[in-house]
């Protein structure tokens, strides 16, 4: 695990169950992936990721961690140019189960 | 994933949808490769998951009444260390011995459980592990590095909605006096799926 990740402390740690990191559910593994991935692929910092990541906990404190993690995921994305905003809603919106 | 399995398809939530559409962005347009990602996630789920089922497996073989109450109902003896959650329901332990060793697969999809192992690694969900494992578990196994000697019986555990197995691995000899997380750290997720001894 990447270290700087591994130190990230206060809200923007992540969670841990008996001192081990888990996922409820396999989105919130992708999405971890994504921005990892992303981050490595671009040449970015992690605290580019990390400070996108304090200021969505920010903005919804009481939001679930991985959901603001995807919050956070989408503004990278759209910040990088990547992808615009209103195209990422609209793509959410025809995802098929 | 198949309504035999009792996946019931449920509607994706929002945050789900998400995801997905982030990752098909991200792929699509070249960003990052799924592979890439899958990597990334197997490397973590290695570091996370897997831990707890450690946990679990070295309680066993220093402490033989919880080893007996694992056998008997895996849900309830791993939720005594506070294990449990979504895909952790009808846990069933199976035990390797000298004489039998078990694999755990599931040929239709990729029933796992999660509280104990974390995420599936890839090679559990692709298609030719899942129904090779099945026919010939020996060459399967062989060829993952794992060789099981001829007198020993290979059991293969097929998962499924209603039931999710975890492999309860051999403890390892010569280890008396050796303290119970030094143990659980020398259990791997790859022992308690039984590709490896």
């Amino acid at each position: 695990m990447r270290p700087e990740v591994r130190r990230m402390t206060g809200e923007a740690a992540l969670p841990r169950q008996n001192g081990e990191l888990v996922f409820d559910a396999p989105w919130q593994g992708r999405v971890l992936g994504m921005a990892l991935a992303l981050v490595e692929q671009r040449g970015l910092e992690w605290d580019d990721f990390r400070q996108r990541l304090i200021a969505a906990i920010d903005a919804d404190p009481t939001r679930p961690y991985y959901e603001s993690w995807t919050a956070a995921l989408t503004d990278l994305v759209v910040d990088l140019g990547v992808a615009g905003a209103g195209e990422v809603d609209s793509r959410a919106a025809h995802v098929e189960a | 994933m198949s309504d035999e399995h009792g996946h019931d398809p449920e509607p994706l939530s929002d945050v789900e949808r998400r995801a997905r559409a982030l990752e098909e962005l991200l792929t699509e347009k070249g960003i990052v490769s799924s592979e890439f990602i899958d990597q990334v996630v197997e490397a973590y789920a290695q570091d996370i998951g897997p831990m707890n089922g450690a946990k679990v497996v070295a309680r066993a073989w220093v402490d033989p009444e919880y080893k007996r109450r694992l056998l008997a109902d895996g849900t309830a003896a791993i939720a005594e260390l506070g294990f449990g959650g979504p895909e952790g329901d009808h846990i069933v332990a199976v035990e390797n011995t000298p004489d039998v060793h078990n694999v755990v697969v599931c040929t239709l999809c990729s029933c796992y459980p999660w509280p104990v192992l974390g995420l599936p690694p890839n090679w559990y969900k692709s298609p030719p592990y899942r129904s090779r494992m099945v026919r010939e578990p020996r060459a399967v196994l062989a060829e993952m590095g794992c060789d099981v000697p001829d007198d020993v019986e290979i059991r293969v555990w097929d998962s499924s909605a209603e039931v999710r197995y975890l492999v309860l691995p051999a403890r390892p000899p010569g280890a008396d006096g050796t303290s119970e997380d030094e143990l659980a750290g020398t259990v791997t997720r790859d022992a308690m799926i039984g590709v490896a001894r």
